[in-house]
């Protein structure tokens, strides 16, 4: 496996919140004690982060309530300035930028989805999927054609001019995802945007984005606190606690792995097969060598039971291009699905 | 200041009694300290009873050399101060004459007695039928009948033409409020300096008696409507700035972000974002703008506004009650009338437009059409059918004689009673309590203040406490001020009295409370104005008049406050005492009453901010205050009297203010809703 290049990438960054955070920070030579934070006053919203986002994945930000996601994620897009360390997007340091060519990148490299959807009470939903054309100066028929195609894509046709207060949480989402999909930006920031759904909406919509991603291959920082939504989007995972990344890996590392007790808390409940991929349990194989019915290396053991019932011992896996990598075997799925 | 409960508990728990126990100590040895002073000192210090005359600072007469200077000498280098208000005064002068000649006046030829109209104005029909289409289309038939309505009332009884140019000062003047307050707001938001200079500037400006404006405006503009326009302008903006701040702030951090991340200039973010975003509670505020302007209007006839508060005005002089009550019942139509339409536009205008499919001009605009229609008929007509320019005079009704008459026929049949009445209060009531405030030494008075500002809300308050009674002794102000003191006191335990009971007995009944509630939300809309003629017409000039005036005005806030206080006790609780087994009576008054307290106490700051606001405008009936000392410095246009005056009544409403306040949330904090 070649390693994917590195789209945003952050090098010990802190978020100290309170009087003189940065002249605390340059005290402590940039490393502060938790117990230091906390004599000064000030609150460590996050610390010491290091993580790199790599293109086309989907990077998922996991954390209880207060971890710290909304501000790293925040601090990632510099809508908060760090109290220290760097961000490079596309190798650039954001934090260097002059206000402009920040405004230059925000209007056509990022987008972001809110956990409150944030659309504009104004505005209808064509106008608010718009909204960022129209601030970028683009003129009235072109922005809106690309606004349609937006709403076509969500899934919205016929809702045009609606308002956004006529709108189900769900659809207020799909605005709020066309929007930032509107300026077809590079990396795709969203903030915990099913929290504020119901549970039923809440599935729909993580399928949705599934589907989309699918499409548009995306590079994505997903924030969530809910592990079992983590778990069914991420290619990767870093967890938070008290501002602090305490692990990051795939799901699969994740949960046959935990770092740490309060990681295990989580992935306790997990059922392994939901987690686990064809690919980390195949057998390579070349091209050609096994018959029968073929899986893709994404999908998990769960999704490729299944296809066991009809009695055949062993399945194809095959990677995004379709080429045979590998095989899985019946036993080993078994013996998985038996440890629970 | 902001210490939490429990470490303050912590720090000094173990030998003293609860707090409970130590505050009444306190008080009482301070309260005795206090009479001890005031009984046994006067023959030693003399001076701690009278400000000694020869130290008094005479700050008025400097702030009046200093405005002198600024009107003679003060230049910018390029053009005088003067230069300046001209200049200001000649830009407003447009719009205001476009407005009243469109309305009022016509368009003249000329100036004064001399001058010929050369267009004449909208003919009334046009403006009735202009103001039912524009309830129309805000709010629907029953809205364009209501508005309708009201101004065909202006018609009918005679009072077009003064109405017409009070609209029109309003017209002028509440737009550019609103304009105006809406920039401040967005600067304060903006630029963090900008609020830290605004604040206090807006916090005096709101306790400043409105009368006070009006002399420096007048000194500084002259007398005319363009003055008037300018000091409404002064006294409209502040709140409209406020509400701007709180709206924007209110404004949900995720809307700022999205504008921050869609890659907003700052121009941008103000007027595509946060102003859109935050304009619901903005209309709000244009609501209150135009009704604190027709306020202002109103009084600010006495600088020449003209118009229908000169018509009041007019006839307090003359003690023609007809007059004064038609012209009274007048303001009152207008008023209605610009509430609901404001803020019905309010209503409409934060809701979102309906997508608008059809075509063709006159489809999409349907009200705007029929407006240019109406107008282009109504004038062409006008010009053959004088009955469609002017409202006939033959078809005016006059209801003045028939006031005037009520009025006689009242003081012939209960003269003894309603003078029985205003004496008993006076005798019993009134002298004796402004004799005892009188009495009272300034010095001890100061101390009392400092130790209730220090036990309610720490040193700062208590410094404030005491400084601000010490400008009024210092500047000569103190008996005057004692004066205002003993009417607002009255008045506002008064309206209280008859306040706090009505607001009990109905919060808890909803039938009655919407009744209530619309009663004191239409009181709340007339201009302070329109209470003093009912009050005139039985009891003439005096004190005792005064204080019904200012009783009538500020009852509505210790109304609405206490069953709004009511209303908000917590049903569970109210189903726990149930369950307890309590009566109703022990329900109101252990429960319901002991946790709407803080509020109460709000309600009743209220009512002695309103009680002041009106107090002075009751200086036109003949009070001795310091209300009657701003009047008299706007009649003589002697900026340094009404200032300081006016600086003094601010001074007391922010004592009671701050000290009410605190002695609220400290009630709040002990009994755990903080
Ligand atoms: N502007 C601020 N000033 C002070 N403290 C802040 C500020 N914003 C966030 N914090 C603190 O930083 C910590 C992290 O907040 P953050 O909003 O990033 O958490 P979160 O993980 O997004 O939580 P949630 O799931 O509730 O959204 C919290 O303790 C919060 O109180
Ligand atoms: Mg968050």
């Amino acid at each position: 496996m070649t390693t994917p290049e590195a789209r945003l990438v952050c090098r010990n960054v802190w978020k100290l919140f309170g009087a003189d955070a940065a002249a605390f920070l340059a005290q402590h030579n940039g490393r502060p004690e938790a117990a230091a934070i906390a004599r000064a006053g000030l609150v460590g919203a996050v610390r010491r982060v290091d993580l790199d986002v790599h293109e086309g994945e989907i990077f998922v930000i996991m954390g209880l309530s207060g971890s710290g996601k909304s501000t790293l994620v925040r601090l990632m897009s510099r809508l908060i300035e760090p109290s220290g360390g760097d961000v490079l997007f596309k190798g650039e340091n954001l934090l260097k930028l002059s206000q402009s060519r920040m405004i230059e990148i925000r209007r056509h490299q990022m987008g972001m989805v809110f956990q409150h959807f944030a659309l504009l009470p104004h505005l209808t939903v064509l106008d608010n999927v718009a909204f960022p054309l129209d601030i970028q100066g683009m003129n009235r028929p072109a922005r809106e054609a690309r606004a349609r195609e937006m709403i076509d894509l969500v899934g919205l046709n016929g809702k045009e001019s609606a308002f956004p207060r006529q709108l189900s949480g769900g659809q207020q989402q799909r605005v709020g995802i066309a929007r930032s999909l509107a300026v077809e930006p590079e990396i795709w920031f969203l903030d915990e945007p099913f929290s504020a759904l119901d549970p039923l909406i809440r599935r729909e919509m993580q399928d949705e984005f599934m589907r989309l991603q699918t499409k548009l291959h995306k590079t994505i920082v997903f924030i969530t606190h809910d592990f079992d939504e983590a778990i069914r989007l991420a290619d990767r995972i870093a967890i938070m606690k008290d501002g602090e990344i305490v692990q990051a890996g795939t799901p699969e590392e994740i949960v046959l792995t935990p770092a740490t007790s309060y990681v295990a808390e989580f992935t306790k409940n997990v059922a392994r097969a939901k987690v686990i991929r064809t690919r980390s349990l195949m057998v390579p194989a070349d091209s050609g060598s096994v018959e029968g019915p073929v899986v893709s290396a994404r999908s998990t053991i769960a999704d490729a039971a299944p296809l066991f019932l009809d009695g055949v011992a062993h399945l194809g896996v095959t990677d995004d291009a379709g080429e045979l990598i590998g095989r899985l075997d019946r036993e080993t799925v078994v013996a998985l699905m038996l440890q629970g | 200041m902001a210490m939490s409960g429990a470490p303050l508990l912590k720090s000094d728990a173990a030998p003293a009694p609860p707090p409970s126990f130590r505050l009444p100590i306190a008080w009482v040895a301070a309260g005795a300290v206090f009479v001890l002073f005031w009984l046994y000192a006067k023959p030693v210090w003399p001076a701690a009873f009278e400000y000694p005359k020869t130290h008094v600072v005479k700050l008025a007469k400097w702030i009046s050399a200093a405005m002198k200077w600024l009107i003679d000498e003060a230049s910018f280098g390029l053009f005088s101060f003067t230069d300046f208000t001209r200049f200001v005064s000649a830009v407003l002068d447009v719009p205001y004459t476009l407005a009243a000649s469109l309305l009022s006046t016509g368009f003249l030829e000329g100036s004064g007695s001399s001058a010929i109209q050369i267009v004449p104005p909208l003919p009334c029909v046009a403006v009735i039928g202009l103001v039912m289409l524009l309830g129309h289309w805000l709010g629907g038939i029953s809205l364009a009948l209501l508005a309708g309505g009201c101004f065909l009332f202006l018609a009918v009884f005679g009072q077009w033409t003064s109405a017409m140019i009070t609209l029109a000062s309003i017209l002028v003047a509440a737009p550019l409020g609103v304009v105006f307050g809406l920039l401040f707001g967005i600067a304060a938001w903006r630029w963090r300096w900008v609020e830290r200079v605004i604040a206090p500037v807006l916090d005096l400006m709101q306790t400043i008696p409105v009368f006070a404006y009006l002399v420096p405006v007048l000194f500084l503009f002259g007398f005319g409507p363009t003055a008037a326009v300018i000091a409404t302008l002064i006294f409209a903006t502040p709140p409209m700035t406020r509400i701007a701040i709180l709206a924007l702030r209110a404004v949900p951090s995720e809307i700022i972000d999205l504008g921050n991340m869609v890659g907003c200039t700052d121009r941008q973010m103000t007027w595509r974002v946060m102003v859109p975003a935050a304009r619901e509670s903005l209309m709000v505020g244009m609501n209150q703008v135009i009704m604190l302007s027709l306020n202002m209007v109103i009084i600010a006839s006495m600088i020449g506004a003209g118009g229908l508060g000169f018509d009041v005005l007019a006839a307090l002089r003359r003690l023609d009650f007809g007059a004064g009550l038609e012209a009274g019942f007048a303001i009152v139509a207008l008023a209605i009338a610009m509430d609901r339409l404001s803020q019905a536009a309010a209503e409409k205008l934060s809701a979102p437009a309906a997508g608008n499919q059809t075509s063709g001009l006159v489809a999409r605009h349907p009200h705007l059409a029929a407006a240019l229609g109406l107008v282009l008929i109504t004038v062409v007509l006008g010009y053959a059918v004088p009955a469609i320019h002017t409202y006939p005079e033959a078809l005016q009704l006059s209801t003045g004689t028939f006031w005037s008459e009520v009025v006689a026929w009242i003081n012939i049949n209960y003269f003894d009673a309603l003078e029985a009445i205003k004496n008993t209060m006076l005798l019993n009531v009134l002298i004796p309590f402004k004799r005892f405030l009188g009495d009272l030494p300034w010095l001890g008075v100061t101390a009392f203040l400092g130790f209730a500002g220090y036990r309610l809300g720490g040193w700062r308050l208590a410094l404030l406490t005491v400084c601000l009674p010490l400008f009024i002794a210092v500047t000569g102000q103190w008996e005057k001020a004692m004066i205002t003191v003993y009417l607002c006191g009255i008045s506002a335990a008064i309206a209280a009295l008859i306040g706090v009971p009505i607001g009990i007995l109905s919060a808890t009944r909803d039938r009655i409370w919407s009744g209530v509630q619309v009663a004191i939300d239409t009181l709340q809309t007339l201009p302070s104005f329109v209470y003093l003629m009912p009050a005139v017409m039985l009891f003439r000039v005096g004190d005792f008049t005064a204080m019904i005036a200012v009783v009538a005005f500020a009852v509505a806030p210790a109304i609405r406050y206490t069953a709004l206080g009511i209303r908000k006790v917590d049903p569970r609780l109210i189903e726990a005492g149930r369950a307890m087994g309590c009566t109703e009576w022990q329900i109101l008054t252990r429960i319901r009453l002991k946790l709407a307290l803080p509020e109460i106490l709000l309600g009743l700051n209220q009512t002695i901010m309103f009680a002041l606001s009106m107090l002075v405008i009751t200086a036109l009936v003949g009070t001795r205050d310091l209300g009657q000392e701003v009047y008299i410095a706007l009649t003589k246009a002697d900026t340094g009297r009404g200032l300081v005056a006016g600086l003094s009544i601010a001074a007391i409403a922010i004592v009671a203010d701050r000290l009410i306040s605190a002695g609220a949330s400290h009630t709040r904090r002990r009994l755990g809703l903080e």
